[in-house]
């Protein structure tokens, strides 16, 4: 319960969560706020930032934009105590709201996370064309060479290439047709593998390109989540962030590995909205 | 079909908003039933934005009062912006709670809290959204039941066209009752329809129906007379007190919302009501008597809400609370209890006289040393004594000397402008005071790096209050003299560059006033400027002076009243006042005879320390002060740090 604010990290857990149905809504600022409540709640003995107002050591990497879904967010918590990743897991996805969930709990191994993260899966649910339409548009924007799309940032209007971004794009039938024989109840998926690039390249900026390349109907719903996170592989595939911190577990003798790992600890800077 | 779901139809809307977040819920500690299985459906509002309704104690409390009954389902509606209010329009979308998406069209009753007349014109678009004829006599059986509460339900006049029933007072077990024949009714196969439910709510304590009272007119505009048209309804309604409130120790899980909102705090109530006096202070005055929680109940709630919320800063609510009669015990007994977790306390609402340095250093233990506030509301002794705000500059100076002293470099202090017999020179005595505080801080400091914020507002004069009878300044008057206040405090650079100032033009406070003390007759107004787009009329960006104005020529004009006889008129002892039947058990001699004394700056003491000053309160409502000091100490005695296994 009492944290202890002096007391040094002796060890890091990685935890991949989701952030489902309602809570799609939530911005990045609203979900690490939710967790530091639910760590406390959770009453996991975290270690603190030192300063007079001390904050526990969460480490984020790139979240998913507010209205998008995921499968695959990531983050990092340090403790001042050993504890089995999995039973971090379950406490602390017990102490979080309905919507977030923590799927997988690993002890970090050596490497900095943020650098097995260089590309994100989409599934995007598009309502308002059918599959058919939906990819025609895909081959005119896999054939172009740049898409450039517009988007309001913080630091104004920014022009930015979608197309560059894109590592790969499909189109997966919908399962259903909604019973509604208007415009909205056409639907089509996308799968798309997108590159994490500054600006980011987000959901409905892979909309955008395919309205300027196809010139789809502006009236489109949108549902994106994201299914994975992970470095490109060479066929295009993405690689599991946390598979090297889980075949590390496995091989290091428990204990011994970790305690050795303490100095590894810093602080990753809480990157912005990727995707 | 009733109590389903619009989510589905909300959600692509929901990409093109502001802050969604705000409008999907699933805040921790909130509840979801099983519409079916529950008998009386509670629609609770708090009638503006998302993140300043949820930290709202009354809701709050009301919401898990009502959820503990097996039978009884509570879910909770805010304003929505006009982004949003925009698309749910073009797509049909009514308004909606955020617990679980319902139509608040389906629900049995919708109680809406007012903490501020302001709200006014959200309750109607509210009502427009949910489908609800904005006017209580175009509903039928199939609309819920709208029931006002809140601190402006204590003259619920300018919106008795849109409500069916005030609830004045406390609404812990008005609510139960409520809800109690609501069940019989819904359980009977509800017989006479809307007319026998509203006939049986208009005999509960404290219910007020605006409806079962005929309100008439003089030639000169002022009342005649309030009828009661029927003899099930009470002549005079009077307030609901809830005593004990060790016995009431809401809320028990606090809502933490997933989206920002104004006070990310765990909050507890520690007392409720205030016998200070002071004659601008509606919530002193209707709120009477003292009802302290007690120590342990103050303890208990603080480990139970922590524990449930994760919440890291704890506030002790009141409306003076250094004045609980154990504060330094609880100050430190939680400080204590918390060492080393990180939790903060806050002391919102402090009196200079009630205040000293072992309680602020307790306070800011283990949290931030934020700035110091207070509030001596009147710059001139003299005005002091007229609003009978007693704190005297040495009182203030000697305290302030301390603080800064002891480490503290800000201070603010809250200010009214245009209060009952003010004079500029009043006004320009506030920055002597602020001059004196900046001069005392650097010599306590040996710094020159001190701040003195003053904070000053418009005063409104309110229902219930010695004020009632009194002129509202016109905004004219009070923005000229904050304009002369500016130049005084600039007229020492050296200092005076030291001091900051805040203040709002008088405009909105004119409104306010309208709305404060307006009659039946101003719901035209309110219903005129809200189909003209008025909302959200408490946040400066959306407020228009120029439509409330519009709109009183057109609706109060043609009734031979206007905008100034409602607010900068001053009222005689003989005149009906539109909430002269609601009774907060305040005597109506005593009021005139405190307002008397006010304008001849006679002070009043606190019947707390001194004796029974015949307010009227406790012997007309069969209450009684409820103080410590119990000489009880906080439970649980561990410190929570010493039985940590880790």
């Amino acid at each position: 319960m009492s944290p202890n604010p002096s007391a040094a990290p002796v060890c890091k857990v990685r935890l991949c969560y989701a952030k489902r149905g309602k809570l799609r809504f939530t911005s990045h600022r609203d979900v690490a706020r939710a967790f530091e409540r639910a760590l406390r709640r959770a009453g996991l003995p975290m270690a603190y930032s030192q300063g007079y107002h001390p904050h526990p050591k969460v480490s984020w990497l790139g979240a998913a934009p507010t209205g998008a879904a995921s499968e695959a967010e990531y983050v990092e918590i340090a403790l001042v105590e050993h504890l089995d990743p999995e039973m971090v897991r379950a406490q602390l996805d017990a102490a979080l709201p309905d919507g977030l969930a923590v799927l997988e709990g690993v002890l970090a191994g050596p490497g900095a996370l943020a650098d097995r993260i260089d590309a994100s899966a989409w599934r995007i649910e598009v309502r308002g064309v059918d599959a058919a339409q939906l990819r025609e548009a895909v081959e005119l924007l896999l054939a172009a060479q740049t898409v450039l799309v517009e988007r309001v940032t913080k630091d104004g209007l920014r022009s930015l290439d979608a197309r560059a971004a894109i590592a790969s794009l499909a189109v997966q039938d919908a399962p259903t047709v909604l019973p509604e024989p208007d415009q909205l109840g056409r639907c089509g998926i996308l799968i798309a593998v997108v590159r994490q690039v500054s600006p980011a390249v987000r959901p409905d900026d892979v909309l955008s390109a395919l309205g300027a390349v196809a010139g789809l109907p502006s009236s489109v719903l949108v549902k994106a989540i994201r299914t994975a996170q992970g470095r490109l592989d060479d066929d295009g595939g993405l690689v599991d962030p946390l598979a090297a911190d889980r075949a590390s577990a496995r091989t290091a003798v428990v204990g011994k590995a970790l305690a050795q790992s303490d100095d590894g600890w810093h602080q990753l800077d809480v990157a912005g909205h990727t995707g | 079909m009733a109590g389903t779901s619009v989510f589905e139809q909300l959600e692509p809307l929901l990409l093109r908003v502001s802050k969604p977040v705000q409008y999907v819920g699933g805040e921790l500690n909130a509840t979801v039933k099983a519409w079916d299985t529950t008998t009386v459906h509670w629609a609770l509002m708090y009638p503006d934005a998302y993140e300043v309704g949820l930290p709202n104690q009354g809701i709050m409390i009301l919401y898990e009062v009502l959820n503990e009954q097996p039978d009884v389902l509570a879910e909770r509606t805010y304003a929505v912006w006009p982004d949003l209010e925009a698309l749910m329009r073009e797509h049909g979308v009514p308004q909606f709670t955020v617990d679980s998406h319902r139509r608040v069209g389906d629900f049995d009753l919708l109680g809406v809290s007012f903490a501020t007349e302001l709200g006014y014109t959200n309750l109607l678009t509210a009502l427009d959204l949910a489908g609800i004829p904005l006017h209580a006599t175009q509903r039928t059986d199939d609309h819920p039941v709208v029931i006002a509460g809140g601190h402006a339900a204590f003259n619920p006049e300018p919106i008795a066209d849109f409500i069916d029933a005030a609830v004045v007072g406390d609404g812990e077990e008005a609510v139960l009752e409520i809800t109690a024949v609501v069940r019989g009714w819904k359980r009977q196969g509800r017989p006479g329809g809307r007319p026998e439910l509203l006939g049986r709510l208009s005999t509960i304590e404290g219910v007020y129906l605006p409806g079962c009272y005929d309100v008439s007119y003089l030639p000169d505009g002022r009342i005649a007379e309030v009828v009661r048209n029927s003899q099930r309804a009470a002549q005079r309604v009077a307030k609901r007190t809830t005593m004990d409130l060790d016995e009431w120790p809401y809320p028990k899980q606090p809502l933490v919302p997933i989206a920002e909102s104004v006070h990310e705090r765990m909050s507890v109530e520690i007392f409720r009501g205030c016998t200070r006096g002071c004659r601008f202070c509606q919530a002193g005055m209707i709120t009477r008597p003292v009802r302290e929680r007690s120590i342990q109940g103050i303890g208990e709630m603080v480990e139970r809400g922590l524990a449930a919320s994760g919440f890291n800063e704890v506030g002790l609510l009141s409306l003076s609370s250094a004045d609980h009669s154990e504060i330094r015990e609880i100050t430190k007994g939680l400080a204590d209890q918390y060492e080393g977790t990180g939790t903060g306390l806050s002391l919102p609402s402090t009196r200079v006289d009630a205040f000293n340095i072992d309680l602020a250093n307790e306070i800011s233990r283990n949290g931030r040393r934020s700035g110091l506030t207070f509030a001596p509301e009147g710059g001139s002794e003299r005005i002091r004594r007229v609003i009978n705000k007693m704190v005297s500059e040495e009182d203030l100076i000697r305290t302030v000397s301390t603080a800064f002293g002891a480490g503290w470099r800000q201070v603010k202090l809250y200010f009214m402008c245009g209060l009952p017999t003010e004079t500029d020179d009043d006004v320009l005595e506030i920055a002597h005071m602020a001059h004196r505080v900046i001069r005392a801080g650097r010599e306590a400091s040996g710094s020159k790096d001190i701040r003195c914020t003053i904070s000053i507002g418009a005063f409104v004069p309110k229902p219930h209050t010695p004020f009632q009878w009194a002129a509202q300044e016109h905004p004219d008057v009070v923005d000229q003299r904050l304009r002369k206040l500016r130049t005084e405090i600039n007229s020492d650079r050296k200092i005076g560059r030291n001091v900051g100032m805040r203040y709002h033009d008088g405009k909105p406070s004119l409104i306010e006033g309208l709305l404060s003390r307006g009659d039946r007759r101003v719901g035209r107004v309110i219903e005129r400027v809200w189909r003209d787009g008025g909302r959200f009329d408490g946040w400066s960006e959306h407020f228009r002076y120029d439509r409330w104005v519009a709109a009183c020529a057109a609706e109060l004009t043609p009734l031979g009243v206007s905008l100034e006889w409602f607010t900068t008129r001053e009222r005689g002892f003989d005149e009906v006042l539109p909430w002269d039947h609601v009774d907060s058990g305040l005597d109506r001699d005593w009021l005139w005879d405190d307002w008397q004394d006010a304008l001849s700056g006679r002070e009043q003491d606190d019947c707390r320390w001194t004796p029974c000053f015949d307010c009227g309160v406790c012997p007309s409502l069969g209450t009684d002060i409820q103080v410590g000091p119990s000489g009880r100490q906080l439970l649980p005695l561990r410190p929570v740090a010493a039985d940590n296994g880790h």
